[in-house]
C-alpha cells in the first residue's frame, strides 16, 4: 500500500510499474485520475488551490485504503494526492489498484475514490481571473460515498 | 490545553488557523465548545451556529456535535470535503 500527499506531479505509467513490481500473478492494474477542469462557463479557471489537514489525510487515506482490502480481493494500491496550487489540466489525484482480475480492481478503485471524495479532509479553492472562492460539497458526491453501504 | 484547528472557508470566516484553550470544566462535548466558540460574537457566532455544516474531528478522527473531548486533544473544524 502506496499512500502520499505531495505537491510534486506524478507519472501515472511510473506509479503502475512500481507497484506491480516483477509480480506475475497481476492481471489488471485500474487507474483513476483526476485533473484540474474548468467548470466555469467563461473558461477562466486560472488554478487550484488544494488545502488538507496534514496528519489527519495520511490517516483517512490509509483508513479508506483498508476498507478496500476488506471488501475486495485487490493485491495492492497506491493513492496520491496532490496539494498547493495546481494550474489548469494538472493532475490532482492517483487512485492504482493491481488485482488478479479486474472486476475486483474496478470496483476497489471506484469505492476508494468515491469515498475519498467524502471522507478525507482535502479542500479546494478555484482561482479565476475574477478572484476566488472555496469549492462547495456537492450532493451528487455524497450519493456515490453512501451507495456502497461500507 | 486543547488545540483546535480551523481549515478552508472556516480559516478564512474567521480569520484564525489554530489557538490553544483551556477547555472549562462544563465543556465536555463537542458542541458544548461550538457554543463556546460562538459566544465570542460576530464571525464566529456565524461560523459555528447549529446548522453551518460544519463537520469537526477529535485527535484526527471523524466527529460529531455529542463527541467527547477534553483538554490535551486536537479538534479540528472545517467545511465538507472536497478532494479528489
Amino acid at each position: 500500500m502506496y499512500i502520499s500527499v505531495q505537491t510534486e506531479d506524478f507519472d501515472v505509467a511510473e506509479v503502475s510499474r512500481q507497484l506491480c513490481g516483477k509480480r506475475a500473478d497481476i492481471g489488471a492494474i485500474v487507474t483513476f485520475s483526476g485533473l484540474v477542469r474548468d467548470r466555469s462557463e467563461a473558461q477562466n479557471l486560472l488554478a487550484l488551490e488544494l488545502e488538507h489537514y496534514p496528519g489527519m489525510t495520511e490517516k483517512a487515506l490509509e483508513a479508506i485504503a483498508r476498507s478496500a482490502y476488506d471488501q475486495w480481493e485487490i493485491d495492492d494500491l497506491a493513492i496520491i494526492h496532490r496539494v498547493g496550487r495546481l494550474e489548469r489540466c494538472a493532475n490532482i489525484v492517483l487512485v492504482v489498484v493491481i488485482s488478479a482480475h479486474r472486476k475486483q480492481a474496478f470496483e476497489a478503485c471506484e469505492f476508494l475514490m468515491d469515498y475519498l471524495k467524502t471522507q478525507a479532509p482535502f479542500w479546494k479553492k478555484e482561482i479565476t481571473r475574477d478572484g476566488e472562492s472555496w469549492v462547495d460539497a456537492k450532493a451528487s458526491d455524497q450519493q456515490a460515498s453512501e451507495r456502497w453501504n461500507i | 490545553m486543547a488545540r483546535l484547528l480551523y481549515f478552508a472557508s472556516l480559516r478564512e470566516k474567521i480569520n484564525s488557523e489554530q489557538e490553544l484553550l483551556e477547555l472549562p470544566q462544563n465543556v465536555i462535548r463537542v458542541d458544548q465548545l461550538k457554543d463556546l466558540l460562538a459566544q465570542r460574537g460576530g464571525r464566529w457566532s456565524e461560523a459555528f451556529s447549529s446548522g453551518s455544516g460544519l463537520l469537526v474531528s477529535v485527535n484526527q478522527q471523524m466527529a460529531n456535535d455529542q463527541s467527547s473531548i477534553q483538554n490535551a486533544d486536537e479538534i479540528a473544524f472545517f467545511p465538507p470535503v472536497t478532494g479528489g
